[in-house]
């Protein structure tokens, strides 16, 4: 066997769903206008499939921070924080956010997947027990991979499935890592983390979220669900990432325990990696000032998620169960899927192609992201690009 | 104690439901290249064998689990151990 030849299947499945020059699994994005705008090929599109929730990508204080900093400190970094030493902004950052979030410890990560990885890698050790949410993001697993953690899965968003899952531990569900996240990245939901917190102060266990798709988006200073929820106090360690609302590149842990800090000697993925470029912190923390100063960012971009959540559901289609910056539309068998997707670049719209849901149905989803940059105009602009797709063939689609 | 046997049968019922009507099934089908479940569908059965047998199950017995007569011993093996940990 060839060293590729394992893949061979994998690519012959996507390759016998694309039909035509859009390839939805390595779309070529050629420009970028603004947060939502770019080109494709030749069609102009509104991007509604970033994650640029906040819509600082073009900020200008954010580039003119990223440019200073390319111009006083270089390219990048060169190495790892630990072998090659972190340079003040990383650590000015690690500051910022532990005020912003009211926490005593933060480590600054590379990107948001090597957060995930740092933390719960080296958390969970073979002899640790980790019960996560069945819909975790693919980090979230690998990371136990990494530490070789007994993981258990519990349904999505099921917090009684949690707690029977946790009786059946025994007493080790007293150390047991409990993982869920703010808002989850295909269906846009969020945990019932008051619930969950319920679950852990009467059975233990420690509770770590992902609030990679709910800062700068829920919570009344932006720091994600457990601020909207009252549990901050409850959440031993927050992950977040700075890929999304904060417009770059990177991600963070935090917790109220200073000894968060001893990561830094144990986890492999902060120790062996470069560290984040002078210019990407620099524009980081010119956007936490940005998502803390500007709260009307937050207003916008609900008031664009609300409706083009309310204007997707009063055309037919089916989305997820709560209006969120994260907008899934499924859809029927993944050619449809991809035939819809292809639909909607050529009506304007870029959003996410998902491959098929692991569901019986086996359904593909397009995934549209809204942003506070997104203007009215360009709302209701996607919302009748898929208006006009809806029918005929939609009709059977939006029913499924 | 429950037998390997028994811990089969009953992960049949709750395969059937994950295949198209009417597969053949039998204990040694790989449940990947043959019956084409993916890796959250055959996690989603091992929760289902979890609730079945009211037991913790980490998804660690998939490790080298192919078939279906390989996940029954994987989970029996589990349920014999007292501390609960995949070895």
């Amino acid at each position: 066997m060839a060293l590729f030849d394992r893949f061979a299947s994998l690519a012959q499945a996507r390759a016998e769903l694309v039909q035509g020059h859009l390839n939805p699994f390595g779309t070529r994005i050629d420009e970028i206008f603004s947060p939502t705008e770019g080109r494709i090929g030749d069609y102009r599109v509104i991007l509604a499939g970033t994650n640029n929730y906040l819509g600082l990508t073009f900020d200008p204080a954010c580039i003119q921070a990223a440019q200073q900093a390319l111009a006083q400190q270089g390219t990048g970094t060169t190495g790892s924080r630990m072998a090659n030493g972190s340079y003040g902004s990383h650590l000015s950052l690690e500051a910022e956010l532990g005020d912003f979030l009211g926490r005593r410890s933060v480590i600054v990560f590379s990107t948001g997947y090597l957060v995930n990885l740092g933390v719960i890698g080296a958390l969970a050790g073979p002899e640790d027990i980790v019960l996560l949410d069945a819909d975790c993001h693919a980090s979230i697993y690998d990371a136990c991979k990494l530490g070789g953690a007994q993981v258990i899965r519990f349904r999505h968003n099921d917090a009684a499935d949690l707690e029977r899952r946790m009786q059946r531990l025994g007493e080790r569900a007293r150390h047991a890592l409990i993982l869920v996240e703010g808002i989850y990245s295909m269906l846009g939901d969020q945990a019932p983390l008051g619930e969950i917190v319920e679950v852990k102060r009467r059975l233990g266990g420690y509770l770590l979220v992902d609030e990679a798709h709910s800062v700068g988006v829920l919570g009344g200073r932006g720091r994600g669900l457990a601020e909207e929820l009252g549990v901050e106090a409850d959440v031993d360690v927050v992950m977040g990432t700075f890929s999304k609302s904060l417009g770059a590149i990177g991600g963070f842990a935090a917790s109220h325990d200073p000894d968060l800090e001893l990561l830094r000697c144990a986890s492999r993925p902060y120790i062996f990696t470069a560290s984040p470029s002078p210019s990407a912190i620099a524009s980081v923390r010119a956007a936490l000032q940005a998502l803390r100063s500007r709260p009307e960012l937050r207003e916008r971009l609900w008031a664009n998620a609300r409706r083009l959540y309310r204007g997707l559901a009063a055309l037919g289609y089916r989305t997820g169960p709560q209006p969120s910056p994260v907008i899934p539309v499924l859809l029927g068998s993944p050619k449809e899927g991809v035939a819809f997707w292809q639909g909607l670049i050529e009506r304007g719209v870029y959003v996410n192609l998902v491959p098929p849901l692991a569901t019986p149905g086996g359904q593909a989803l397009v995934r549209c992201s809204v942003s506070a940059a997104h203007t009215p105009e360009q709302i209701e602009r996607i919302i009748e690009a898929f208006a006009l797709l809806r029918a005929p063939a939609g009709q059977a689609m939006a029913g499924a | 104690m429950i037998s390997e046997e028994q811990i089969l049968e009953r992960l049949f019922v709750h395969l059937r439901p994950l295949v198209p009507p009417r597969t053949p099934l039998h204990a040694d089908i790989d449940l990947k290249q043959e019956l084409g479940l993916d890796s959250i569908k055959v996690m989603d059965l091992l929760m289902a064998l979890e609730d079945e047998f009211d037991v913790s199950i980490p998804l660690n017995v998939l490790i080298d689990v192919h078939t279906p007569a390989e996940l029954a011993r994987a989970v029996h093996a589990l349920m014999e151990h007292t501390d609960g940990l995949v070895r």
